[in-house]
């Protein structure tokens, strides 16, 4: 072998050895790689039942959502100008908007809840997710979930805005503020500070159809399943407010539903069901594994951080290399001073 | 000469000598860095005053936009030389690449600190940005919170392996007066450790930056979604570093009419490359385990993406495999420049342009978003050259011709 060939067969395999030096502990582990257990739903978690069919557009949940949470109507430049600017026209949920109501749309819209020539609502919000990315993901601890409800909620002094919890949000749900010089992050927290006084979060208190509805986790769930478990047409009570408080219900017939129920399984499970007559995706609730992405992530930073065990072993080999290799080439290294005399 | 040569040749130290370049700061190509700066100053103040949406173009749909990825997700790849250089030097123990490694720690200093100037920038409420040290606070399940800590930490490593450089240059008084030849034989005695931590953090946050995708689930096209991103996005950042000292070696030299190191830089390029067959082995590897290499052929928008991405990757293999074309300068630049570019797209794509969050949300930066990433960009070249030109970074003529065997 000519010497030129062999210096780059040389340089060939020094190369692989530098990477292999440097990731050998961590390759090894990601073989063991899994993604860490799935969390458990909260003993008592509360959450909500919307039933698309039942919505009849109303909008009235986002102006009690407004006024709940103080926050300010919308009016996108496109529509200002419409009903001289006094109408709350949010066509998204915002810095300025944690609720909205989105209307689906197709050919002539005759129908309502069908997919073809018809339309449909869909609310958009937080779906408390059991195992929720933005909490994952947040670096200071500004999300957190509530051990006991499983409330996810925000704390804006924590937030440094790095805005990953928006980045990584499957249900792109939390909100930056990006029109503020001082913008924090904005999202549904289950008007949890009307929970803690024993009152409904304000969309499922003035809901006049039950479409959005309140109630323990557990409980909407099967109430989902019973109304999925009716015939289509028939006429059924559905309650309002809270699944199992002392309102009147209101009597409606059963709507043509899709066969499931959005946000049991989705992205590891979520404290939020959907009931709709349209195919979820094409309300923009989008189809998620049953696993939470976050998982994956946490999974592989356990397996590489691991009692911080491997970065510690690498950094005891290469202090040993970098002594052995510095020491040898003492006047070389960066240590070298021009001025020995007068560090004397 | 040949390179066998090189590796046998054990450097003489009193050939050996860092300085100063010397010459005039205010130079014209200065100038205009300067007003680019200045322009790039404007809009951060803008941005300050009237928040980001007043000069950016991020929304919720792409809550992260260039100032991250640009500056610090390709920025920190490109300030890797010191990362680089460190692990083949003084872990491998490759000495013959010595001369390169103080001007590649000084991309490094500055690549990671203007990368910090760039998060404070972007961080939506930069004024609680202490609550990242404060343990209370503290999520460690969060890889963006390793990666926060640990650039932290690499960047005081980085100035402290650079602080020899500052110490050379003081007048011998000034040293006695602030006890600071106390310091300077400290810093001899334990740079060791400090060099072992210059390897491991970049490991370690270099690789996290690719953990950082994993949150992304569908929302990232399956051509990048990788539980190997991490390995992916180790590798890529080595090539990078070795990529960018044979830029900014090949630059300097130019623009100084300085001796080339073509000899060494033939050399590192073959490393460089070596770290890229590996890289797309992986890659395409991973694709085919994954049963997803279909898509790479589908010629949408992401395949297609993946196509210039990937050729980018292997062009720099295939003109660096033969001795011929490797040490051809021309060629070699070439390699160099789709090596850098390569890595700098896949990481493009792996933050933004792979992304679909759905919705129909789409991105493209403003004038005044990339002025502010030019501007820090500028700024960082700016630094480079003062430093250069007044501190003890580059072997100089001469010196280096004989140190690196090569009659000049
Ligand atoms: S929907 Fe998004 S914001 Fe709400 S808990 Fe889940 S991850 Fe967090
Ligand atoms: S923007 Fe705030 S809440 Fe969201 S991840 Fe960053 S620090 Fe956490
Ligand atoms: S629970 Fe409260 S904050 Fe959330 S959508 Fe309903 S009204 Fe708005």
């Amino acid at each position: 072998m000519d010497p030129d060939r062999r210096q780059f067969l040389r340089g060939a395999a020094s190369a692989i050895a530098t990477t292999a030096a440097a990731v050998a502990a961590p390759v090894n582990e990601a073989r063991a790689f899994g993604p860490r257990e799935p969390k458990t739903l909260p003993p008592n978690a509360v959450g909500m039942l919307y039933d698309s069919t039942l919505c009849v557009g109303c909008k009235a949940c986002v102006t009690a959502c407004k006024e709940a949470n103080d926050k300010p109507p919308e009016q996108p430049a496109a529509l200002a100008a419409w009903n001289q600017g006094t109408w709350d026209t949010a066509e998204d949920i915002s810095g300025k908007t944690l609720n909205v109501i989105r209307v689906y749309q197709d050919g002539a819209m005759t129908q309502k809840d069908r997919e073809e020539d018809g339309y449909a609502f869909v609310k958009r919000h937080c779906l408390h997710c059991v195992d929720p990315s933005c909490i994952s993901v947040c670096p200071v601890s500004a999300m957190r979930k509530d051990p006991e409800t499983g409330i996810v909620t925000h704390n804006p002094d924590a937030c440094i805005g790095c805005r990953y919890c928006v980045y990584g949000c499957p249900f792109n749900v939390p909100q930056y503020q990006f029109d503020e010089p001082f913008g924090q992050i904005a999202k549904c927290q289950f008007c949890n500070h009307l929970q803690a006084k024993g009152q409904l979060p304000a969309c499922c208190d003035v809901c006049p159809t039950g479409a959005s509805l309140f109630g323990l986790v557990a409980d909407l769930q099967a109430e989902a399943e019973r109304r999925l478990a009716q015939k289509p047409g028939a006429v059924y009570e559905f309650p309002r407010g809270q699944l199992g408080g002392d309102r009147s219900g209101h009597e409606a017939p059963i709507g043509e539903y899709q066969p499931h129920v959005y946000g049991e399984k989705e992205s590891g499970g979520t404290q939020v069901r959907y009931l709709t007559g349209v195919p979820h995706e094409k309300l923009g609730l989008p189809v998620l594994p049953d696993h939470a992405y976050s998982a994956v992530s946490e999974g592989m930073q356990h397996t590489l951080y691991k009692g911080m065990i491997a970065p510690l072993a690498l950094l005891g080999g290469l202090v040993v290399l970098a002594r052995r290799n510095a020491k040898a080439y003492h006047d070389e290294d960066p240590t070298r001073t021009d001025d020995e005399e007068d560090s004397r | 000469m040949n390179a066998a040569n090189l590796e046998s040749r054990i450097p003489n130290p009193a050939l050996e000598n860092h300085q100063p370049l010397g010459g005039r700061i205010v130079t014209k190509p200065f100038m205009i860095l300067g007003v680019l700066v200045l322009i790039g100053g404007y809009f951060i103040l803008r941005r300050f005053l009237f928040g980001m949406g007043d000069v950016s173009h991020m929304s919720n749909g792409f809550p992260i936009g260039t100032w991250v990825v640009l500056d610090v997700v390709i920025g920190t790849a490109f300030g890797c030389g010191g990362f680089a250089m460190a692990l083949l030097v003084y872990i491998l123990n490759r000495n013959a690449y010595h001369p390169l490694i103080r001007p590649a720690l000084l991309g490094g200093v500055f690549g990671y600190t203007l990368a910090g100037l760039a998060v404070m920038i972007d961080l939506g409420r930069y004024w609680n940005a202490f609550n990242l040290l404060l343990p209370w606070y503290a999520q460690t399940n969060s890889v963006i919170f390793e990666v926060a800590l640990c650039v932290m930490a690499y960047v005081t490593v980085l100035w402290i392996e650079f602080w020899p450089a500052f110490l050379e240059r003081m007048p011998p008084a000034f040293k006695k007066r602030f006890h600071l030849h106390k310091m300077q034989i400290f810093l001899r005695r334990y740079m060791y450790v400090f060099i072992a931590l210059g390897v491991l953090l970049p490991t370690m946050h270099q690789s996290s930056l690719g953990s950082v995708l994993l949150i992304m689930g569908s929302k990232l096209s399956p051509l990048w979604y990788t539980t190997w991103l991490p390995l992916l996005f180790l590798i890529s950042a080595l090539a990078m570093g070795y990529g960018v000292v044979m830029l900014e070696s090949t630059l300097v030299q130019r623009a100084f009419k300085l001796p080339s190191e073509a000899a060494l830089l033939t050399r590192l390029s073959r490393v460089g490359a070596g770290l890229l067959t590996l890289f797309l082995v992986v890659r395409i590897g991973d694709l085919l385990a994954r049963g997803q290499l279909g898509l790479a052929f589908a010629f949408d928008r992401y395949s297609i993406l993946f196509l210039i991405e990937t050729t980018l990757f292997a062009a720099p293999v295939l003109i660096l495999a033969s001795k011929r074309r490797c040490a051809n300068t021309r060629l070699r630049f070439l390699a160099t420049i789709s090596l850098l570019a390569a890595g700098s797209l896949y990481r493009m794509n792996g933050y933004l342009l792979a992304i679909d969050p759905g919705n129909g949300w789409i991105y493209f930066p403003s004038a005044p978003e990339l002025l502010i990433t030019v501007g820090v960009v500028g700024l960082e070249i700016m630094l480079y050259l003062i430093f250069i030109k007044t501190l003890p970074v580059l072997l100089l003529p001469g010196r280096i011709a004989e140190a690196a065997g090569r009659p000049s």
